[in-house]
């Protein structure tokens, strides 16, 4: 028999029984609606979770430091100190000149006593690179983003905001004033100083004055002189932003990367090597942060900077642990998300099954008139197949109903906990097509019984059955 | 389509079950020939092994030992496939009870032979139409069975069996369910279409009367043995 007349008999037949069938079909559409939605939530978590992770910097940044900084405060081994390079300016430079590097800054951060309409405030003070305007991290913010990449503006995070008045928002265009310790150079170390590289600042995405933000000035000393400067408040934060290891998240105050590096604010490595007498005399970073064009190019760029002699860290060890942890959550979903569907499997079955017995004279007809066994067997499997798949359409459109519905009742719970909204639930195009694919492909699977039994069946004992 | 003018020919046929201890022997060592353009009637009473008889001749069921043959062929040694396409393309059938598909309209009910066999879609319904005006009823094509009379509703399986045109048209006692003069109607049918398409028919009857009427041989059954076998006087007599 033709595909068409099989499908045309096929059809007819369904509508014949049509409540059983219809009920039958439900069943597998509902089964089909829980794995959707579990898979769903799986997915829509996962997405989420990986915008949040990338819009934080975490895994697009690779970490770099001179080999013996690694060593922390204990004794740097004689093998480091052979192979260390100097993080200085000329390395900076280097590193921005890799292969997919967006941009190579500093973690500057420094403590400070904010005054604010007289009052004093003492707070971590962290520069931002101009980029972070794009990354994401600033997208919940009141009032808006630095001018320029000099202004002399500053972002305060919530929580800080509400230290400084009961209404945070009203400090938004006041000014409050920073108060730092400046670290100058000695005059009796002016060789010392005068090593500072001035060509640093020709390096892309450079300091105004790269010397000065420079960490060490070993060879010489330096001191530590107060200073203050004011800065108009452009801006809120109501999360935590992020970018990348150590981030902007632990400055509560935070001002443009460029405007950092001209207060010369002494940093907290300063005394350190200062005491060690590291870099050869050289002015060097602590660290440097390298931006990396995509998370899927951090490993290159990991390897070429280990090959210049600098020690790396990245989270993408991290990352792969998290695709390997929503694997198995997808999976247990889908495991859950499947049960129903089992059961959605035995009522094909059972409709089939009962189907065969009311239709066994009919089946003996077919073969009397010259139905092959293959027939009623493709016959009976059709009619699982079409269940299958109006079931496996209905389930999608329900899973996409319950999906709705939850991130609806997920956003009204955020909102009254006052966080933003976010969307935990996704149904991409794969998962509607592979959900119908399945019911269809398990329908076909607990219709192979029925259908084979059918076929089987003795024409005589058929006719014969009334 | 036929072996040296035999249409069927049954080779020391048996049927033989097993009913608990019991073996029932259906059909017993029958040897008998048909031949083609012939209406034999197989007469016997209940019980007696013709309708096994007609089964092993239709393919339907399998001989326990003996052989069918049905153009050239032993009917034993095809597989299901084959024997399908048998009794889609050279066997056509017809029920007591009638066995049309309550469900389908008589247009559906006859075009379901044409669909087995995979006809072209653009000539099934002239086919459907040519085989339900041969048996008069052009003018009932979506009438459901139910609203058909006894007679009416044998007279559509006649076309559903003469509708892929075989060569041979078993009858399992068709005027069993039908009052005398409907029956007569049925048989008067048979014969015309016997003699006018030279189709081979045999049939189950356990009505002598009918089958000295109608047919041009009697083969009679007993005990699953064959226990008389002579042409008749009848109109479409033995040729």
């Amino acid at each position: 028999m033709k595909a068409h007349d099989l499908g045309e008999l096929a059809l007819r037949n369904l509508r014949e029984a049509i409540l059983r069938n219809s009920l039958t079909t439900l069943g597998v559409a509902v089964g089909i609606a829980s794995l959707v939605a579990m898979l769903s939530l799986g997915v829509g978590l996962q997405e989420l979770a990986n915008k949040r992770l990338s819009r934080s910097g975490l895994f697009d940044t690779v970490l770099v430091m001179p080999k013996i900084n690694l060593r922390g405060m204990g004794r740097p081994r004689e093998a480091d100190l052979a192979n260390s390079r100097s993080l200085d300016d000329a390395a900076r430079e280097e590193l921005a000149r890799l292969p997919n590097v967006m941009e190579v800054f500093p973690q500057l951060r420094f403590f400070s006593e904010v005054r604010y309409e007289g009052k004093p405030y003492t707070t971590m003070v962290a520069g931002i690179p101009d980029s972070a305007r794009g990354g994401g991290s600033f997208d919940g913010i009141h009032g808006s983003f630095f001018s320029s990449p000099e202004a002399d503006e500053a972002i305060l995070q919530i929580e800080f905001a509400k230290e400084l008045s009961d209404k945070p928002d009203s400090v938004i265009g006041k000014d409050l004033s920073l108060r730092y310790a400046e670290r100058q150079v000695l005059p009796a170390s002016t060789a010392a100083a005068s090593r500072a590289p001035a060509a640093a600042q020709k390096g892309k995405n450079q300091s105004a004055d790269s010397g000065d933000s420079l960490s060490g000035n070993a060879g010489g000393g330096f001191s530590i002189i107060p200073r203050e400067k004011t800065l108009r408040i452009v801006g809120i934060v109501d999360t935590e932003p992020a970018g990348g290891f150590g981030g902007f998240g632990s400055g509560r105050l935070l001002i443009p990367l460029k405007v950092a590096e001209t207060l010369r604010a002494a940093q907290a490595n300063d005394l350190r090597d200062l005491v060690r007498a590291a870099n050869n005399g050289k002015p060097a970073y602590a660290s440097l942060s390298v931006r990396v064009s995509a998370p899927s190019r951090v490993e290159p760029v990991e390897t070429a900077i280990k090959k210049m002699g600098f020690a790396t860290f990245s989270l993408l060890d991290a990352t792969n642990n998290l695709r390997i942890f929503f694997a198995i959550f997808d999976l247990l979903l889908a495991i859950f998300g499947s049960l129903a569907l089992a059961v959605a499997t035995l009522g094909i079955v059972n409709t089939l099954v009962m189907a065969i017995l009311e239709r066994r004279r009919e089946i003996g007809i077919l073969k009397a008139l010259g139905a092959g066994d293959g027939d009623v067997k493709r016959l009976f499997f059709v009619e699982a197949g079409v269940m299958g798949l109006f079931g496996g359409i209905a389930g999608v459109g329900m899973g996409w109903l319950i999906g709705k519905a939850v991130t609806i009742g997920t956003n009204l719970y955020l909102k009254r906990q006052e966080l933003p909204p976010a969307h935990v639930f996704s149904v991409p195009w794969w998962l509607v097509l592979g959900a119908i694919a399945f019911a269809v492909g398990v329908s076909l699977a607990a219709g192979y019984y029925p259908a084979s039994r059918a076929a089987r069946l003795d024409p005589v004992e058929a006719l014969r059955y009334e | 389509m036929t072996t040296n003018g035999f249409a069927l020919r049954a080779d020391h046929v048996s049927r033989h079950y097993q009913m608990g201890s019991a073996l029932i022997r259906a059909v017993d060592d029958v040897s008998l020939e048909v031949r083609a353009g012939e209406f034999l009637a197989l007469l016997g009473s209940s019980g007696s092994g013709k309708s096994t008889l007609l089964n092993l001749m239709t393919g339907l069921d399998r001989p326990t030992s003996g052989a069918i043959l049905a153009q050239g062929r032993n009917l034993h040694d095809m597989s299901q496939r084959e024997l399908a396409r048998y009794r889609r393309e050279t066997v056509g059938m017809v029920f007591q009870s009638f066995n049309l598909l309550p469900r389908m309209t008589l247009a559906e009910n006859v075009e379901l032979p044409l669909r087995l066999a995979e006809a072209p879609r653009d000539a099934r319904d002239g086919r459907v139409r040519e085989a339900l005006d041969r048996v008069h009823l052009g003018a009932r094509l979506t009438h459901r069975p139910a609203e058909l009379s006894g007679g009416e509703q044998q007279r559509a399986a006649l076309a559903r069996a003469l509708v892929n045109r075989p060569s041979i048209l078993c009858a399992d006692e068709p005027t069993g369910n039908l009052d005398s003069a409907t029956g007569e109607s049925i048989m008067l049918l048979l014969r015309e279409i016997q003699q006018t398409l030279g189709m081979t028919i045999v049939m189950v009857t356990h009505e002598r009367p009918l089958a000295e009427r109608f047919a041009s041989r009697i083969v009679t059954v007993a005990d699953g043995k064959i226990i008389g076998d002579a042409p008749t006087q009848a109109n479409g007599g033995a040729r």
